[in-house]
């Protein structure tokens, strides 16, 4: 089957495709906004953040999150689609974790949105498993050389969430406050919390 | 299935591009590709696997030059024209009425 004129404008195929979808009754035009928006204003990594922070202050918590990570993140109440067998796995001094799909752009969507363009973009997905340190210098993260690396490559049901190191000095901290610390790249690897503010 | 997409460990492929702040999706049309997703495979029209599989299938160097939308939009179209959803010809032509009566 030959599609020739594929290359011209998605903007005018993807009109032409929804609106004969709509004509045909396979989709009602009121659907096509309402999923969309909650992934624009619902749907991203404060999700995550919040189930980070909790498992920062409570241990039973955590815990729950590094044994069964699906069913510890539905207590926060994110679940759903691209989230069904969540695995999330705990930073150390020790060793640093590190999320990408290498065969297609897999991404745990109930706690960190859709993804950003590079982690599905072709350098991001083929060098992380084999050069990770120096991508990571990329994204601004200087590991030690006796820092572990563990990259984890999703699959077609598994979808994993790092679970950063909670910053130094941030004992007095609420859950709240800690969560503003939980950066989008800090839970795929590619970063780490942010350090405290210092207080004026 | 074995092509373009299984990319792990190739080499050439260059530097991370990080965008800062970017957004969810970076125009009109990316937005209702990934409406037309949502909305299709709710219906049931096809399941995820089946979605992965086609955006396999696209032609390796298309694979490499579309971006990532671009990919979903002509894997959803594969799969609706195979399903007997669409015609290709029925496509063709709407884009054509859509072109001449100015619709972008």
């Amino acid at each position: 089957m030959t599609h020739s004129h594929d290359d011209d404008d998605p903007a005018l195929r993807v009109k032409a495709l929804l609106s004969l979808l709509v004509e045909k009754d396979v989709v009602r035009a009121e659907a096509l906004d309402a999923i969309v928006d909650a992934y624009e204003t619902k749907i991203g990594p404060r999700n995550g953040a919040k189930v980070v922070a909790r498992a920062w202050v409570d241990e039973g918590y955590k815990h729950r999150l590094l044994s069964e990570g699906t069913s510890a993140i539905a207590e926060l109440g994110f679940s759903g689609a691209q989230g069904e067998n969540m695995v999330v796995v705990e930073n150390t001094a020790q060793r640093h974790n590190l999320v990408v799909c290498t065969l297609c752009s897999c991404y745990p969507w109930p706690v960190l949105g859709l993804p950003p363009t590079w982690y599905k973009n072709a350098p991001y997905r083929s060098r992380a498993v084999r050069e990770p340190r120096e991508l990571l210098r990329e994204f601004g993260l200087e590991l030690d050389e006796d820092v572990e690396v563990r990259v984890w490559d999703s699959n077609a049901e598994i979808r994993y969430l790092v679970l950063p190191q909670r910053p130094a000095g941030t004992g007095d901290m609420s859950e709240e406050e800690l969560a503003g610390l939980v950066t989008r790249d800090s839970m795929i690897g590619t970063g780490k919390a942010l350090p405290r503010r210092p207080s004026l | 299935m074995n092509s373009i997409h299984d990319m792990g460990g190739m080499d050439g492929m260059g530097p991370v591009e990080i965008e800062l702040d970017e957004p969810v999706f970076h125009s009109d049309w990316e937005r209702q590709v990934a409406g037309m997703f949502f909305a299709t495979i709710i219906a049931g029209v096809y399941n995820d696997d089946e979605f992965r599989q086609a955006r396999e299938r696209l032609h390796p160097a298309k694979y490499l030059r579309y971006s990532y939308y671009h990919q979903w939009l002509l894997a959803i179209q594969r799969l609706l024209i195979e399903k007997n959803l669409v015609t290709e010809q029925e496509v063709d032509a709407r884009m054509k009425s859509f072109a001449g009566k100015g619709v972008r």
